[in-house]
């Protein structure tokens, strides 16, 4: 059987239980995060009805005000800054080992710089709070950053490793020959060559930093980061219009940057930002 | 100065090297991987259950906890839950990954795809919470049941012991919903782009042979989309494992890895036993990741 070639489509035809398959996972997708939305603005105070009874703004400067949520919110800040910064630093670092010099171990540094994201949260997080309660070492800002940094390190990485291998190689060299030396190099001709790349890393490392919980959970002791507050909140609610907007909040605190970060990415064709 | 340091620095590729690669490697060696030894040194002690204090002592004691009827219960329970959970993906997956890789023109495919990436990119403890609100038992469902005049239906799929609770927040099914809800993007991208190297000569070429579209999806395009599935599974496998956030908001008491080692690290201070457990998971990854790979599933992803 043969279906009409069309400039659309790639040339297959689609039986109507794949389109509506197709349209209900999407929708399965974003009805929640849609729900979010809608909450931030509910009346109802002790529930989470829907409809909802009313709409209403006065939520929004209330949990702005909220000295609870504004001290997770400085923490998560402070922590995540700290974190992106160690991320950049590493990152970069080893992305350029990599893409410069052949050693032995190559692979090896690779796949363990992408394993803290790619084994589950929780063995990242025992395993740090093992090591906490072997030195017995205090829980502090300290040790909640290092064990973000660990696993925010891959994405500047692949970020710039990706751009590296991209741009060409003989820059630098015309650069060196032209009478630059490693710094002068470093500032005029790679800099300005990978800064997209370090600033789409960044931000991803930033979003991915501000709303973990899983690891922060066995790191951070008895301090709340902005996700640990919601989840006690999910837990035993006490606040739950204040919630719901801080849970609008931070959707609008990590989309944004991800989509400009994927902006940067693409415009550098650099499809490796995407991936997690 | 600079040029001086530039210059020696240049002659010794090797000491660039080291000055370049220490801090990355120093950095991962002593916090990860010193962390991942020092859980294995602590599985390997136990708890004093008088002192409360954990002895410093070699002993296979707490991995033989591992086998008592509870915890057994605990890691069957979550075994079966994360199968569950990838199969749920899968199910859901496949259209839309299918309607991606093969059906949607290039503009439509670059809006699927950040339609699918975004969710992944959006922060989880929200994503979590939004199920919070679809649950409830004021919320988006009961009432849509209600609309329905099916709320007969949900209060009697709700009595029924093993599946149901006090309301879909406080159940089986709620934690299974939640579960596939997050990681289903997880699943859509690797069928995506397994999908997506299926060379159209061969569909060609299988109805060309006589084929019908049912016996070309069984026959041609199931088998080369399993390398993808098997891809996907891995997340949506590991990533089930370990969670607890899902399971102590939705679950009612009984007990997944995620919360039972959360448990015994926190409140009863058991460090021991939270790291035996999560050996759990490492090693069925382990077993895991060596079977996808002998089934091609890396290439996929």
């Amino acid at each position: 059987m043969r279906s009409k070639p069309s400039a659309q489509s790639s040339g297959e035809h689609a039986p109507w239980w794949l389109k509506l398959g197709a349209v209900g996972a999407l929708l399965f997708l974003h009805i929640p995060l849609a729900l979010i939305f809608l909450y931030a603005f509910t009346t109802d105070e002790s529930g989470y009805t829907f409809p909802p009874p009313g709409l209403t703004l006065k939520w929004i400067p209330r949990a702005l005000a909220n000295p609870d949520m504004q001290a997770a919110l400085l923490l998560t800040v402070k922590v995540a800054a700290v974190a992106t910064v160690a991320a950049l630093i590493l990152g970069t670092l080893a992305a350029a080992a990599v893409y410069r010099y052949d050693f032995f171990g190559k692979e090896t540094v690779s796949f363990m710089l992408i394993l803290p994201l790619a084994l589950p949260g929780i063995v990242t997080g025992i395993a740090i709070r093992s090591a906490i309660s072997l030195l017995d070492i205090p829980f502090s800002f300290w040790t909640i950053v290092i064990g973000h940094a660990t696993f925010c390190v891959v994405v500047v990485y692949n970020n710039v490793l990706a751009r590296f291998r991209r741009s060409s190689g003989s820059m630098v060299e015309a650069s060196m020959d032209l009478g630059a030396n490693s710094f002068q190099t470093f500032r005029y001709v790679i800099f300005p060559n990978i800064g997209t790349a370090l600033l789409a890393g960044g931000i991803l490392a930033f979003s991915l930093s501000f709303d973990e919980v899983i690891v922060t959970t066995f790191t951070a002791g008895l301090q709340q980061t902005l996700p640990i507050w919601i989840f006690s909140q999910m837990l035993k609610p006490r606040n739950r219009p204040i919630t719901n907007v801080t849970a609008m909040l931070v959707v609008v605190i990590t989309a944004i940057p991800i989509l400009i970060a994927q902006r940067i990415s693409a415009r550098g064709s650099d499809s490796e930002g995407a991936t997690k | 100065m600079f040029q001086r340091i530039s210059t020696y620095l240049y002659l010794r590729p090797r000491l660039s090297l080291a000055l370049l690669l220490l801090p990355p490697l120093v950095w991962f060696l002593v916090v990860y991987i010193g962390s991942l030894l020092s859980m294995l040194v602590n599985s390997f002690f136990y708890l004093d259950g008088f002192t409360g204090q954990v002895v410093r002592q070699f002993t296979l004691d707490t991995y033989a906890k591992l086998f008592i009827p509870t915890n057994v219960q605990i890691l069957s329970r979550t075994l079966f839950m994360a199968l569950a959970v990838t199969l749920g993906c899968i199910v859901l997956a496949f259209p839309l990954s299918y309607y991606m890789a093969r059906i949607a023109s290039p503009r439509m495919k670059t809006f699927l795809y950040l339609a699918v990436t975004l969710p992944l990119w959006s922060s989880y403890v929200v994503r979590v919470y939004s199920w919070k609100l679809i649950l409830a038992q004021e919320g988006i469902i009961s009432w849509f049941a209600r609309l329905l005049h099916l709320d007969g239906v949900l209060n009697w799929y709700l009595s029924s012991p093993l599946l149901g609770g006090p309301s879909l927040g406080i159940s089986l099914t709620g934690v299974f919903l939640v579960f596939v809800y997050i990681w289903l993007p997880y699943m859509i991208l690797p069928i995506q782009t397994a999908l997506e190297r299926v060379p159209k000569s061969l569909i060609e070429a299988s109805s060309d042979l006589g084929a019908s579209p049912a016996q070309t999806f069984r026959n041609v395009i199931l088998p080369l989309a399993f390398p993808g599935v098997v891809a996907g599974s891995i997340f949506t496998f590991s990533l089930t494992l370990g969670d607890f956030i899902v399971p102590s908001l939705f679950g009612n008491s009984s007990f997944f890895i995620g919360k039972a080692v959360l448990t015994y690290q926190g409140t009863s201070g058991n460090i021991p036993l939270a790291a035996a457990f999560t050996m759990g998971p490492i090693v069925i990854m382990i077993v895991y990741l060596l079977i996808a790979r002998r089934l091609g599933a890396f290439d996929a992803l």
